[in-house]
């Protein structure tokens, strides 16, 4: 390592990692394999810092991992049981805040969210349940959208602007009432220009965008989760990789 | 020493829970050296008595369930939710999404191939709620059992725990909520 490329380092939870000038902390702990959790970042995609799962501590200062660029000497603290326990929390209130019932849904084993509350230890929703009614749209041929399970991390907005080259997807609403819009005149995925190859059909960390007629190709038991950890880094890449083949 | 005495029922649930604590088979044999069994379908008794754990499976959908939960929550002095409808509800909850008139008309008066359409009102019938709660809405839970239903590997790791006088806790590769 040159003198110049030493001064770059950040250290997490005391391991020394290089980063480049840009790089967001999220950004130079993934490339050196440092697992921060995060639910609403993909590397590509602009950082959108909403689902505060990636919240580190700078000295006495919390940030979102995926947002604050990474500065040199900075002294981050990421594993630690303090804000493990907080992720855990918000973790389960992304849970009661939606309709997940993993029993009945076809992502379970795929699900990032089921995957990261493994990850955390989470045994129950803590928090009463808001049982929120949420519309389903079925109305597009090959692409299921059931926002019983949005997180509103806002992934396939990202996508469908920022890679596919299109506005299918946007939150309209706040607080308890924000939910996933689809630009179209009626407002249904039929009318919009999604397609089943784009990114945006394929990204959803939940159950929320699904494909179908492929939910149960590959069985409960041999699942991407089922297989790995949410914490093995480059996980992701392999998950698109996988689900963009052409036959699916 | 007297055996750890154990209660187990089902709410709005399927009773795969139960069959899933079958499943540790022949381990049962060894697990009864320590445990007996009080309230619970394996034994038929009808009520519950002073217990040290009790083993709650299904969510609670109606008044005999809240009954029934709180009689449990009275005489156990550990409740345990077993599975994903004690704890969040479950299948059962997505009734939630609709009003109760309007589940009780699609399965009675509109559902397909029904014949003398006519919505129950008998008196033995116990009243449903008008949502369907995890029993943590009702009664103090001191543990939780994840999984649809969860392993007899889980149920002998919280078991174990328990009869080790430990707090239980469930490894990553027996944590699952399906």
């Amino acid at each position: 390592m040159s003198a110049d490329t030493k001064q770059n380092t950040i250290t997490i939870d005391g391991q020394e990692i290089p980063f480049l000038a840009g790089q967001t902390i999220m950004d130079a702990a993934l490339a050196a394999g440092v697992y921060i959790p995060h639910l609403c970042h993909r590397q590509g995609l602009t950082p959108h810092g909403s689902c505060k799962l990636c919240v580190v501590d700078i000295a006495s200062k919390s940030v979102t991992a995926c947002t604050m660029p990474a500065m040199a000497g900075q002294q981050i603290s990421n594993n630690t049981p303090a804000l493990n326990e907080a992720r855990k929390t918000i973790t389960q209130m992304l849970f009661i805040e939606g309709n997940h019932i993993c029993p009945s849904c076809e992502k379970c084993g795929d699900c990032t969210l089921q995957a990261m509350a493994y990850h955390l230890g989470m045994l129950d929703g803590h928090f009463p349940q808001f049982f929120q009614r949420r519309e389903v749209d079925a109305s597009h041929p090959t692409v299921m959208l059931d926002r019983d399970r949005c997180i509103l991390c806002e992934l396939c907005v990202r996508a469908s602007r920022e890679v596919d080259g299109k506005n299918v997807f946007d939150i309209a609403g706040r607080g308890t009432n924000a939910h996933l819009i689809v630009n179209s005149t009626s407002g249904k995925l039929v009318d919009s220009d999604l397609e089943t190859s784009d990114m945006a059909a394929h990204i959803c960390p939940v159950g929320a965008i699904l494909i179908k007629k492929s939910g149960y190709k590959v069985p409960i038991g041999q699942r991407t989760f089922d297989l790995h950890k949410v914490s093995e880094i480059g996980l992701e890449k392999t998950i698109l990789t996988k689900v963009r083949q052409p036959d699916e | 020493m007297s055996k750890i005495r154990i209660a187990t029922t089902s709410l709005a649930g399927c009773f795969g829970c139960h069959m899933s604590f079958l499943d540790m088979d022949e381990r049962l044999v060894a697990l009864l050296e320590h445990v007996e069994f009080n309230r619970s379908p394996l034994t038929d008794i009808k009520h519950c008595g002073p217990c040290d754990i009790g083993l709650i499976e299904g969510a609670v959908c109606n008044a005999e369930n809240v009954h029934v939960l709180r009689e449990f929550r009275d005489n156990c002095k550990i409740l345990i939710a077993v599975g994903a409808c004690a704890i969040n509800g479950g299948v059962p909850a997505m009734r939630n999404h609709f009003n109760l008139r309007e589940c009780l008309e699609e399965a009675y008066v509109n559902g397909v191939g029904v014949e003398n359409p006519q919505i129950p009102n008998d008196v033995e019938l116990p009243l449903l709620l008008d949502k369907v709660h995890p029993i943590h809405d009702v009664v103090r839970v001191d543990y939780y059992l994840p999984g649809c239903p969860p392993s007899a590997d889980e149920f002998l790791k919280i078991l174990g725990d328990l009869l080790a006088g430990k707090a239980p806790s469930l490894p990553y590769n027996l944590l699952h909520y399906d």
